[in-house]
């Protein structure tokens, strides 16, 4: 199947670059600036170095006019570069939400008086929809808002939301009924009710997500705010406090001059955390963007960050961790029949038997048994598998064939006269249950002749990636339909560490509720319209995008790709948020050490010489000093860009190794990456000043 | 270091880490409610108290009631102390008819005593009668202490306890704290002292002849007592030779236990912990350090056992001990360095100025990092005297937050909160909404950690800063320069921080230094105390996330180090400028032989 998926744009594509400096400039504005308010503290002492600056230039100041100019230049750019990389994070999504903009322009729709097909009609404007209206869709047109398919079947063409381009059919009833707003019927009609009104549908939720402008802070990035606001008052009051300390120490010494304002405001905004608060914003956008590149959308924040938290992953059994699709590997043969016979029987009864289980029978018996590809007979008569005979064969050549559940074939071939059912039957069906395998038992006649091992098969590499998961500590539970027996050989395969067998909805609600009582986070995916409260209950809801409409409303992580994998990645996202929300933070205050030995030697030093020792980057001159801190603190921000973006590098490793890991990388390379960049930059103002 | 320093030190360390498991375990037991060894004896105390009160002892509180208590409570202290030292002249128990002290002395004493300050800019023996340092100060050293341990628990029962908002009834944690702990060990350690030499009495000073007479000048006087200067205005002095002696006496070993155990510090003569009627001998020396250690050190276990962990409490205390050993390794290393400027003038050695030599150097700098590492603030040696390097020792030890040890209760809560704060920033390093002893740390725990960790250093910042632009605070300093800036710095520090002792060379009984000290100690000791007990309210109420892999463990080598990291940096970044300006500059100049 041919995908496309949201390309990734470069953040250095000129069409994301122009238009995020426009806007960059534009969230300078102090009155969207103070929702940042660590930035916003650094706008303020730009402008009052500014003034300071304009002043000077009259010469009312202690400092060189050149040296309040430069500092005031380059605080101003820190603010920029803060407000730079947020507009850049946007920029991707902007990007995006455009494209989709235009697949929801103007449609119209018959909205439909009854329901029936054929019905009258009026024609409307898709946004004269109404939640409960009922809309006739037919082939070529495109479906005007979200809703439910309550008649009929059709393929339809999702491409504009989840960029798959193969068409899907949406019938009613059952699992895959819901529609959204924007897709297109290739096939068929369609009787739709509408369960979004304008503006709430999935796609304009979408764009509004997209382009961040719904995007609330999670209670997580308010907590860190807390710690970056409490840090900035400490350091403006620590940069208040050596103003009178300094004009003490002048008095007392008689020497040098007191500290002036355009350096104490330079130390306070090197000081600041500024390099975490300029990325904060960037980074939660950036995460929500590359769930997004992977088709999956979340309808917030928090649901990913939730997702990092995750101690508890509810998996159904079928699609993520086997196949689906159960195969057949074997034919055991009863009663002294041969394999042989066994085969060539089993090969009848699934002839017209459509099913990958089916097919997989008539592949074995050809494979391995070497019989001709034979043509379906004409006098055959199919007998469909139902939910009351539980088997299914034909009828050819007057004998009839079956396959079926064991008591069912058994109960036909009594009825068929047969008087001994083989003693080994029983024991073989068994044991081929015991092993997770479902046993077919097949039968010619009154003759049964054996059992066909139809076997699930695990996915390749889901070991691994169980393995990975239960390494940072979170535990797997698979969930099936199936008898414990089944169950229990199936999870020992996949090695997940629990499993639910025979589950009702009614089961996987109380398992939530259950792990939650107990603390834990839980996770779970779900399609269908029974999966609903268990995944409202859910603290991470992933929702197919082929699901019903109950379960989309239900969760709270929408996976356009219907690939129940996905939890993993979007935990992984979860957790890359956070690391690079605290790694940038261990880094910004790490920082300041290097800036401390860098400004407080340079503004002591007319009072104290002997404070030079402090000097230890041996920087040029005090001024020098001063302005290369400075600038390393305002480039540093561009330079962690692509990292606030991309996110910091995901470790299935413990706890413990994994902050030893990124203490060393942030905490320790957060102090000595500035007395490098301090330095070198020092050398280059020197060189110019 | 000789070897009976080696001896001393190792000593110390073995019996206060043999009590801590102990001690920790049967205050764990008297605040649970359990029955102790001491049950049999002082239940029926404790249930004719609460009887007498109308203390419903099963009756548990909300954060909001426990901490309203609290204050309330404290507040009626406040007010008892400062009329009790405003009208000692017409108390009984005043043999040397001590006249009243100024309102503004009594209320900066008042309020030192009660936030377990006691900071001191009162003379005990000049000042204070028999009853003032009995009734009024001796007392608030049990409540004082009690309060402290009282809160430590509250918060503790906010991390051990799930879904409730209920931390305790405080009438029972204090009376529990006063009558199972610090009466009864209180009342051993005083006789340990008064063996040793330590003086109990209420006889009237005593006045003996000297042995020799002694000659010194006395600037002169005229009718009211203001000195007499001549026509340069010069002060005119006279010679006089003293033939007598007065020495003070009292009740002093009853209020030195309690004066260590409670880390409280309010000495009863001026010369404190050094004088020898209040600490003798080098035994009592070592007790005394014992006591001051003893109970913060042995809350770390209560902690680990009531939330259920005891490796929990190890790894604070192992943070805790850690930051001690090292305080006392620089002290010691710069005290024994000397003073370079002294060598030339031909004296070699250590620095034992302002040292009691029956202590020995190691036994001073080890009763010096405990006093500051704790909230404790009594002194056996002149701060002000060490080298620039080793004052500034127990200046950042106090400036860290009183948590090396930290004060009794105050001490284990602050550490607390720079847990949280640590693990919050490591929790988002792995990925994780950040958990502490299975509670998620969220917006309203970090604002309650950063209050409790930053106030006092906030505290400290502005009014050091505003002492520097006030003429009236200025005068008071008698060092100008780098080292006067320092005895500011600490003063604030250790006002701020409830520790209570001084570097002296600052005549801090003025009205400035009275006044926003008393606002600097109130803030330092009630903003910490609310907001932990707000955020243990707010844990009380969480639900418990039981360890996974993806936890980070708390009780491990990792976190600890992790946990120091953060404590000593959040330290330097706050006060690096300011010590810039004082101990260092000061360490430099006499380096640099100036």
């Amino acid at each position: 199947m041919s995908k496309h998926a949201p390309e990734p744009v470069s953040i250095f594509d000129p069409r994301i670059m122009g238009p995020a400096l426009v806007e960059a400039l534009k969230k300078l504005d102090p009155r969207d600036l103070w929702r940042n308010p660590v930035m916003f503290s650094v706008e303020i002492a730009s402008a009052i170095t500014l003034v300071t600056f304009v002043m000077s230039l009259s010469g009312a100041n202690r400092e060189p006019a050149w040296f309040t100019g430069l500092v005031s230049l380059w605080l101003w750019l820190t603010v920029l570069f803060a407000t730079f990389s947020e507009s850049l994070a946007e920029g991707r999504g902007k990007a995006r939400a455009a494209s989709l903009r235009q697949s929801r322009t103007d449609v119209t729709a018959k909205r439909l008086d009854k329901q029936e097909f054929g019905g009258s009609y009026t024609t409307v404007g898709a946004s004269q929809l109404r939640r409960g209206d009922l809309i006739l869709v037919e082939a070529g047109e495109m479906i005007a808002g979200d809703g439910d398919v309550i008649a009929g079947a059709a393929l339809v063409n999702e491409a504009a939301v989840t960029g798959e381009s193969a068409p899907v059919v949406r019938e009613s009833g059952g699992d895959r009924s819901a529609v959204t707003g924007g897709t297109t019927v290739i096939a068929n009609a369609i009787i739709v009710r509408i369960t979004a009104n304008p503006g709430e549908t999935f796609l304009d939720r979408m764009i509004s997500l997209i382009e961040g402008a719904k995007r609330r802070k999670t209670p997580n990035e308010i907590a860190l705010e807390v710690l970056l606001i409490a840090l900035t008052l400490v350091f403006l009051l620590v940069c208040a406090n050596i103003s009178p300390l300094s004009i003490y120490s002048v008095k007392a010494t008689g020497q040098g001059a007191p500290v002036s304002l355009t350096v104490l405001v330079a130390l306070f905004v090197c000081l600041a955390p500024t390099t975490i608060a300029a990325l904060l914003p960037a980074i939660g956008i950036a995460g929500m963007d590359r769930l997004f590149q992977k088709n999956v959308i979340a309808l917030s924040g928090r649901a990913i960050e939730a997702a990092g938290d995750v101690n508890v992953l509810l998996l159904d059994k079928t699609g993520t961790i086997t196949h689906g699709n159960r195969e057949a590997v074997a034919f055991v043969p009863v009663g002294g029949h041969s394999e042989h016979a066994l085969a060539e029987a089993a090969l009848m009864s699934s002839l017209t038997d459509e099913t990958p289980e089916g097919r997989s029978i008539v592949t074995l018996a050809l494979t391995r048994y070497g019989f001709k590809a034979e043509s379906v007979p004409a006098d055959a008569v199919t007998i469909a598998f139902s939910a009351d005979t539980r088997l299914s064969g034909i009828d050819t050549g007057g004998k009839q064939y079956r396959k079926g559940a064991s008591d069912s074939v058994v109960a036909f071939a009594r009825k068929m006269g047969c008087r001994d059912v083989p003693g080994e039957l029983r024991e073989i069906v068994d044991r081929i249950a015991r092993a997770g395998a479902t046993p077919l038992v097949v039968a010619r006649d009154c003759e049964i002749l054996g059992v066909i091992d139809l076997k699930d098969i695990v996915k390749e590499g889901i070991q691994e990636r169980f393995l990975q998961l239960r390494s940072m500590g979170i535990r797997t539970v698979m969930i099936t339909g199936d008898n414990p027996l089944t169950a229990a050989a199936i999870a020992a395969e996949a090695q997940v560490d629990d499993f639910l067998a025979q589950a009702k909805p009614e089961d996987k609600l109380r398992l939530i509720r259950e792990n939650q009582e107990a603390g834990f986070m839980v996770a779970m995916t779900g399609d269908g319209t029974n999966d609903a409260p268990a995944l409202a209950q859910a603290d991470v809801a992933v929702a197919m995008n082929t699901g019903t409409q109950p379960a989309r409303e239900a969760a709270n992580i929408i996976d356009l790709d219907s690939n129940p994998t996905k939890l993993l990645d979007i935990v992984e996202v979860g957790k890359q948020i956070l690391m690079t929300r605290g790694n940038l933070t261990t880094f910004s205050i790490s920082n300041d050490v290097a800036k401390y030995f860098a400004i407080i030697p340079a503004m002591l030093l007319s009072i104290y010489p002997q404070l030079g020792v402090l000097n230890v980057m041996h920087l040029a001159t005090p001024h020098s000093a001063i302005l290369s801190a400075v600038i390393f603190n305002a480039v540093i921000i561009p330079l962690l860009v692509p990292l606030a973006l991309k996110g910091t590098r995901f470790r299935p490793l413990p706890a413990e190794k994994l902050l030893i890991h990124n203490l060393l990388v942030y905490g320790l390379g957060g102090i000595v990456a500035p007395f490098v960049g301090i330095k070198a930059i020092d050398l280059v103002v020197a060189a110019m000043l | 270091m000789n070897r009976y320093e080696w001896l001393q030190t190792l000593l110390l360390f073995a019996t206060l880490l043999a009590l801590v498991r102990p001690l920790g375990r049967f205050m764990a037991r008297v605040f649970q409610g359990e029955a102790t060894v001491l049950s049999p004896l002082l239940a029926p105390c404790e249930n004719l108290l609460y009887r007498i009160c109308g203390v419903d002892r099963d009756e548990e509180m909300d954060w909001r009631r426990y901490a309203r208590a609290v204050v309330l409570f404290n507040l009626v202290l406040v007010v008892s102390l400062f009329a009790i030292l405003m009208l000692q002249h017409l108390l009984p128990l005043n043999p040397q008819k001590l006249p009243p002290f100024s309102w503004q002395l009594a209320l900066n004493t008042a309020v030192s005593f009660v936030t377990n300050t006691n900071w001191q800019a009162y003379s005990g023996e000049q000042e204070a009668s028999y009853f003032t340092q009995m009734v009024g100060l001796t007392t608030h050293n049990f409540v004082s202490a009690a309060t402290g341990i009282a809160i430590a628990i509250a918060v503790i029962r906010g991390f051990a306890r799930r879904r409730t908002s209920l931390l305790g009834n405080f009438w029972v944690d204090l009376t529990r704290a006063i009558l199972y702990l610090l009466l009864p060990i209180s009342l051993g350690a005083a006789l340990v002292l008064v063996s040793q030499g330590t003086i109990q009495n209420l006889t009237p000073y005593k006045t003996v002849p000297l042995l020799q007479p002694v000659r010194y000048d006395k600037a002169k006087l005229d009718g009211r007592g203001v000195p007499v200067t001549d026509a340069t205005g010069k002060p005119v002095t006279e010679s006089v030779t003293a033939q007598e002696v007065t020495i003070p006496l009292g009740p002093v070993a009853s209020q030195e236990a309690i004066k260590e155990l409670g880390t409280n510090g309010g000495g009863f003569f001026s010369a404190n912990s050094a004088h020898p009627y209040e600490n003798p001998t080098p035994l009592s020396h070592m007790v005394e350090i014992l006591l001051i250690l003893l109970i913060s050190g042995s809350l770390t276990c209560t902690f680990g056992v009531m939330v259920g962990n005891p490796r929990q409490g190890w790894a604070l205390l192992g943070v805790m001990l850690f930051l001690l050993l090292v305080s006392f390794a620089v002290l010691q290393w710069a005290e024994t360095g000397g003073n370079p400027l002294v060598a030339d003038l031909g004296v070699s050695g250590a620095n034992m100025e302002g040292k009691e030599l029956r202590f020995s150097l190691a036994g001073t700098s080890l009763f010096t990092v405990a006093t500051t590492g704790t909230s404790c603030g009594a002194v056996a040696a002149m701060h002000d005297s060490l080298t620039p390097l080793g004052g500034m020792v127990p200046l950042s030890l106090i400036l860290l937050g009183e948590i090396v040890f930290g004060g009794v209760g105050s001490g284990l809560y602050t550490m607390l909160a720079f847990a949280v704060i640590a693990v919050f920033v490591s929790g988002l390093m792995i990925g994780r909404t950040p958990e502490y002893l299975g509670k998620k740390i969220e917006a309203t725990e970090m604002w309650m950690a950063i209050v409790t960790v930053l106030v006092a250093g906030v505290v400290v910042l502005v009014l050091s800063a505003s002492a520097m632009i006030t003429p009236a605070a200025v005068a008071s300093m008698a060092n100008p320069g780098a080292h006067g800036l320092s005895e500011v710095l600490y003063a604030f520090a250790s006002m701020a921080n409830n520790n209570g002792s001084a570097f002296a060379g600052l005549n801090a009984n003025v009205t400035f230094y009275n006044l926003l000290g008393s606002l600097a100690m109130l803030l330092g000791r009630y903003a910490p105390a609310v907001a932990m007990l707000a955020m243990a309210g707010s844990l009380a109420g969480k639900k418990y996330v039981p360890p996974s892999l993806g936890t980070l463990p708390t009780d491990k080598l990792p976190f600890a180090l992790w946990l120091t990291l953060v404590i000593l940096i959040v330290g330097a970044l706050t006060f690096f400028p300011a010590l810039s300006l004082g101990p260092i500059v000061e360490q430099l100049t006499m380096a640099g032989g100036t």
